[in-house]
């Protein structure tokens, strides 16, 4: 997967749930692992908690460079973008940015021509087993709604399909399925289809398996 | 969706309100429950309901007690200090006999507190979400696929008896994910809305809803014939779980995501030779006083953890009748008790572990 991302800068966009962030940390921890230099962004201005800013310290000690609101995890809601983020541009890292889901995404937007000067990939997750995107005709305009709002153009769908821990191959499977009539319909082409480690027996190639980054409250 | 999905708790609460026939949701945005109404902005008029945000709280509720007073279905919903300011229409939703829906996904207060997952409002909810003698309903899920369950019963309750009925969350239910189905739920018997001001259509006397009485004693019979509503309450909607209770000689009470920290602290005592158990009340009104009371009668002590400083204690105390020593242990402010610190707790009370 991270083979076929081509720009320094790949930006993680789609609707609410459907597992960014989860995969912004493996992409991190993959491409570090890989011997990369990487920065992540937790982009998020729209969702209070369950995000980046939760696997820092792991992805910090894997010399991950974390740029994470100051106020993310605090008691307030104040979705600011920290000034540190403009070193995105300057930087010569690996830069995963994880956007926040659906309107999220307006925050690219002031942001967008020093993405064009930069040059991106820009990864829109796909996980069928979220209600509002299950069916295709409203997947494909959660894809046009994101591009409109962020001003971007969308070059990849990375399939995530997941239900959680019950997630199996078939869930997987069939979330592939949809996900590759998706890229026919909008245009978009596949990237890859990421899973848990956890699901066994997923007969599709190319998986990017990923650990599942979600803090666990028991 | 007759397949399992992978949804937020706010999430569900819509989408379960959909499935109960619900159709007018009146909301003002607060996190962390917001996910709610923007689930039903985008829901609601694809199946010809009505998702309004309101100028504040206090509109959002008079705007229930309108349209539930036409007989229709509605709810609101909010986050703790929404929450405090709806109560002046709460009380005038119970004193004119109104059925509704109260959601409340807690975060941290008192005041403005701050956003993150909190259980501070049992008090209010549970003894005095306004003026008056009242009570009414208040259910506890502890799982994402619990609230799609209660959620849809809680509209027949409130129809049933004429009452609201609080759906009692916390930021962390409301914003974690977990895979859900939609299950058919109970079928109950419900009565016709005689009462509604809808129309009479010179068929009829016109109905009035209102919560005032000139006389004092038509009040005190109109408030003693609620409280008879109450005492069926009582004996018909209590909900509980128990976990290894059975030869338990610490039983932990705990609601709602409190008791999954709990139940994963319980297994780990268990493992130690620790012979613990978790009593779940899912009704935090009515309350699961006999069977706590039962309780009391096998285990050597209670232990009640909450996120907060210790709401649910005197609950416990007066249902078991103090018959064993009730001790307590919890997090607030927002701040998540971890399964590590309640099984200190639990060992530090079985004196070490064995």
């Amino acid at each position: 997967m991270l083979d076929k991302i081509k720009n320094r800068i790949c930006v993680l966009c789609g609707h609410y749930g459907s597992g960014k962030t989860n995969v912004a940390v493996n992409l991190a921890k993959a491409a570090a692992r890989a011997g990369k230099r990487v920065c992540i962004v937790d982009f998020d201005v729209v969702n209070p908690y369950f995000r980046t800013a939760d696997n820092r310290a792991e992805l910090t000690e894997l010399g991950v460079r974390c740029i994470i609101p100051q106020y993310a995890n605090t008691n307030v809601d104040i979705p600011s973008i920290p000034a540190e983020f403009q070193s995105v541009f300057i930087s010569d890292e690996f830069c995963i940015i994880d956007v926040g889901g659906d309107d999220g995404a307006i925050a690219l937007s002031a942001y967008k021509e020093r993405f064009e000067e930069c040059g991106y990939d820009m990864v829109y997750v796909y996980n069928k087993s979220r209600p509002l995107i299950s069916e295709e005709d409203d997947a494909a305009e959660s894809v046009r709604y994101i591009e409109a709002t962020s001003g971007m153009r969308i070059s990849w769908l990375v399939n995530n399909t997941n239900l959680g821990e019950e997630t199996t191959a078939r869930t997987v499977e069939e979330g592939e399925d949809a996900c590759l009539a998706l890229s026919e319909r909008v245009g978009v082409p596949f990237l890859a289809t990421t899973a848990f480690k956890e699901v066994k027996g997923i007969t599709r190639e190319g998986v990017f398996y990923m650990d599942n980054a979600t803090k666990r409250l028991f | 969706m007759a397949e399992k999905m992978l949804m937020k708790g706010n999430e569900v609460i819509g989408e379960a309100a959909i499935r109960a026939g619900c159709r007018y949701f009146f909301g003002y945005p607060i996190t962390p429950q917001t996910e709610l109404s923007e689930y039903l902005a985008k829901k609601m008029p694809k199946v010809g309901g009505l998702c309004l945000q309101a100028e504040s709280e206090v509109s959002a509720i008079n705007m229930v007690l309108g349209c539930t007073a036409s007989g229709e279905r509605a709810f609101t919903s909010s986050s703790s200090p929404g929450v405090s300011l709806k109560s002046e229409g709460v009380s005038y939703i119970i004193g004119s006999d109104l059925p509704c829906v109260i959601v409340n996904v807690q975060r941290g207060g008192p005041g403005l507190g701050g956003i993150q997952p909190a259980q501070s409002d049992y008090l209010q909810a549970t003894k005095a979400l306004g003026h008056g003698d009242m009570h009414f309903v208040v259910l506890a899920p502890a799982y994402v696929q619990e609230i799609a369950t209660l959620m849809g019963e809680a509209f027949d309750i409130a129809d049933i008896y004429r009452t609201p009925v609080m759906l009692l969350a916390d930021g962390a239910l409301g914003q974690m994910m977990e895979p859900v189905d939609f299950e058919a739920k109970r079928e109950r018997a419900l009565p016709e809305k005689t009462w509604a001001a809808c129309g009479h259509g010179n068929k009829r006397k016109h109905n009035i809803v209102n919560s005032l009485y000139i006389e004092p004693e038509t009040l005190e019979n109109t408030v003693l014939a609620r409280y008879e509503r109450y005492k069926a309450i009582e004996e018909n909607e209590v909900q509980y779980d128990e976990y290894m209770t059975e030869d338990a000689e610490i039983c932990v009470v705990a609601y709602g995501i409190t008791a999954r920290i709990v139940k994963t602290a319980v297994k780990a005592a268990r493992e130690m030779g620790i012979k613990a158990g978790l009593f779940r009340p899912i009704t935090l009104w009515p309350y699961p006083k006999k069977q706590l009371a039962g309780l009391a009668d096998k285990v050597d002590k209670f232990l009640v953890v909450e996120m907060n400083m210790g709401q649910m204690v005197d609950d416990v105390k007066v249902a078991t009748g103090c018959k064993r020593p009730v001790e307590f242990f919890g997090r607030t402010g927002g701040v998540i008790p971890t399964p590590d610190e309640i099984l200190a707790k639990i060992v530090e009370m079985n004196g070490g572990a064995k």
